[in-house]
């Protein structure tokens, strides 16, 4: 319990000290949010002066970080300058959509990971094992962007997918059941692309994991007493593997992180991706600080969730 | 301690004799097709009598592990023949090979990693009994216990998990694992090897004692002449792949043969004189 309580800490420090470089990361770049409507000959100077003043950005950048600590503390994290409103709602709507795709591609992911993980390293040498070794090195060595791209070019050719957006246009009218359907179909595409991004990892290790336990001598004592394969894989090479792969489903997390933004892109999902690109070429600082501070948050909770499962599933973590 | 009791004669049925026995490993090479035959051990035949123990000693690479791994019927040997207890164990399949398992067990090297550290004490020492589907729940559990005082732990550790117990302390539980289904020949494959000093002759001693108490027969393997000749009955040296002298340790040491014996019992009598030289 202290342990957690320790890394709960920690984690803390690790917000707070990003949210301080992402003010200053935003500050060395040229220009901000109303530089081109100050290029704009029709708008006078002092309009301009005027609301970077309302907004603040004529202060300090010390003042503004603390003026925006207050804000994060009163829960709004900011306004947004191109949407007008805190940015709290905003991205709060985002976060949802971000968390319900990669956490629907996150298990879809481990989902198969593992027990494609375990059959192949049943199978190791054999053919079949080897087609699959073949199958998962060349998902790995296709770019993210280009199997992205394959993805919306099918969604396209074929009209079989929507290609973007979250719900087709009135689908308010819907049943819930209509609703889940419509949401379903939306979330297949991008779902489909995270797994494929991510799942080629996931299965080498599972099966590495495997593989190595399965070649330790009390597999070989178990397998002298005559234990059934099945036995042999379930209940002693899995729950010793475990552990590296618990360590790993933090990675994942990560991993799926970094490929939502740009599958958010590409197959125009409306999730926390989007808004971060844009509010990053449109200078819009708190929205960027905002979002850039909520991937960190899922990247924090990952490797906690990580650390937590890993402590409760090993007992020999509990002695250090 | 039997050193140098005589080979047993034909007054007894052997336990278990092997007889021409060749084992080889195909390794591809990766960039062909072409397939290269690594021979690890040929024309081999052991005899073993209830209640007695065979070592077999030699060099790392001479075939010894895998000697041991297709006597367990961990892989299956290429030709030959292995008879336990006038079973001829290769012609086994299915529900007579698997409860012809009860009676070879194998003890390993490293005890660290022979135990799933996942499980109990208790849980390791009655895998055995739930994989073979002998008992119920509580006569495992009480057997377990049994066999944990029988091997010097205290029952009371049966909720302990492997790595809380100190290397000798594993080595007693791969033993009382071992012995969970009352086997008939037990195999040690470098069982005291990565023990130190005091914990071998503690290990020797309670083997000693199950033996008695058990007629159990054992099959030691070891590279370590000196260590065997203090426990076995009849000492098998292998060199390259095979049984190139096999006597009782009491004719080995009078009055060795190959060559390789002569080498190995030199650098025994080295170690012997260095320590004698120091204690003096």
């Amino acid at each position: 319990m202290r342990y957690l309580a320790r890394r709960l800490v920690h984690s803390a420090l690790l917000l707070f000290g990003v949210s301080i470089f992402s003010f200053a990361i935003l500050q060395l770049a040229p220009g901000d949010f109303f530089t081109p409507i100050s290029l704009n000959p029709q708008i006078s100077a002092h309009t301009v002066a005027a609301l970077r003043s309302q907004y603040g950005l004529d202060r300090p950048l010390p003042i503004r970080y603390e003026h925006w600590l207050h804000s994060v503390l009163r829960g709004d994290f900011g306004i947004s300058f191109a949407y007008g409103t805190p940015v709290a709602p905003l991205l709060a709507v985002r976060a949802r959509n971000t968390l319900l795709l990669t956490g629907t591609s996150l298990l879809l992911a481990w989902l198969l990971a593992i027990p494609f993980g375990i059959w192949s390293a049943a199978r190791r040498r054999k053919w079949s094992d080897r087609a699959g070794g073949i199958l998962t090195s060349s998902l790995l060595t296709v770019p993210d962007l280009v199997l992205f791209l394959a993805l919306l070019l099918v969604a396209v050719r074929t009209g079989w997918f929507p290609t973007g957006g979250m719900t087709s246009a009135g689908s308010e009218d819907l049943g819930f059941g209509g609703k889940v359907k419509d949401l379903a179909i939306h979330l297949f595409l991008p779902a489909l692309g995270l797994v494929l991004a991510t799942l080629p990892p996931l299965v080498r290790h599972v099966r590495s994991a495997m593989i190595e336990v399965l070649e330790a001598p009390f597999v070989r004592a178990a397998r002298a007493h005559g234990i059934s394969e099945r036995r042999v894989l379930l209940r002693y090479a899995l729950p010793v593997a475990a552990n590296p792969l618990i360590t790993l489903f933090g990675y994942s997390v990560a991993a799926m992180l970094s490929a939502s933004l740009l599958v958010e892109m590409v197959l125009s999902w409306p999730g926390v991706g989007p808004l971060l690109v844009d509010a990053i070429l449109a200078k819009d600082v708190y929205v960027v600080v905002g979002a850039v501070l909520l991937s960190s948050v899922f990247l924090v909770a990952g490797s906690l969730i990580a650390d937590a499962s890993l402590f409760a599933a090993d007992p020999r973590i509990r002695m250090d | 301690m039997n050193l140098g009791s005589q080979p047993s004669v034909s007054e007894f049925q052997p336990l278990l004799r092997v007889s021409g026995l060749r084992k080889e490993y195909v390794q591809r090479s990766p960039f062909s097709r072409k397939k290269i035959a690594v021979n690890a051990f040929h024309d081999v035949s052991l005899t073993i009598f209830p209640g007695k123990t065979l070592a077999v000693v030699g060099e790392s690479g001479a075939g010894k592990s895998s000697l041991a791994r297709c006597i367990a019927l961990l892989e299956r040997p290429n030709s030959g023949t292995i008879e336990l207890a006038g079973n001829n164990l290769l012609a086994l399949s299915g529900q007579e090979l698997f409860a012809m398992r009860r009676e070879v067990q194998l003890i390993f090297q490293d005890p660290t990693s022979a135990l799933n550290p996942r499980l109990t004490a208790g849980e390791i020492i009655a895998e055995p009994l739930l994989i073979q589907r002998k008992g119920t729940k509580s006569q495992r559990r009480a057997r377990a216990l049994q066999l944990m005082e029988q091997v010097g732990l205290d029952s009371a550790w049966e909720r302990k998990r492997p790595l809380e117990f100190s290397g000798g302390q594993r080595q007693r539980l791969a033993i009382a694992r071992a012995l969970a289904l009352g086997p008939q020949l037990l195999i040690l494959d470098e069982a005291l090897s990565n023990l130190d000093t005091a914990n071998q002759t503690l290990i020797l001693k309670l083997l000693a004692e199950l033996q008695t108490a058990h007629a159990l027969s054992f099959l030691h393997i070891s590279h370590d002449l000196r260590l065997v000749s203090e426990f076995a009955d009849e000492v098998a040296v292998m060199y390259e792949g095979t049984i190139v002298e096999w006597k009782s340790t009491r004719n080995l040491f009078a009055s060795p043969e190959h060559s390789y014996t002569k080498e190995l019992l030199a650098s025994v009598r080295s170690v012997e004189s260095i320590l004698l030289e120091r204690s003096a």
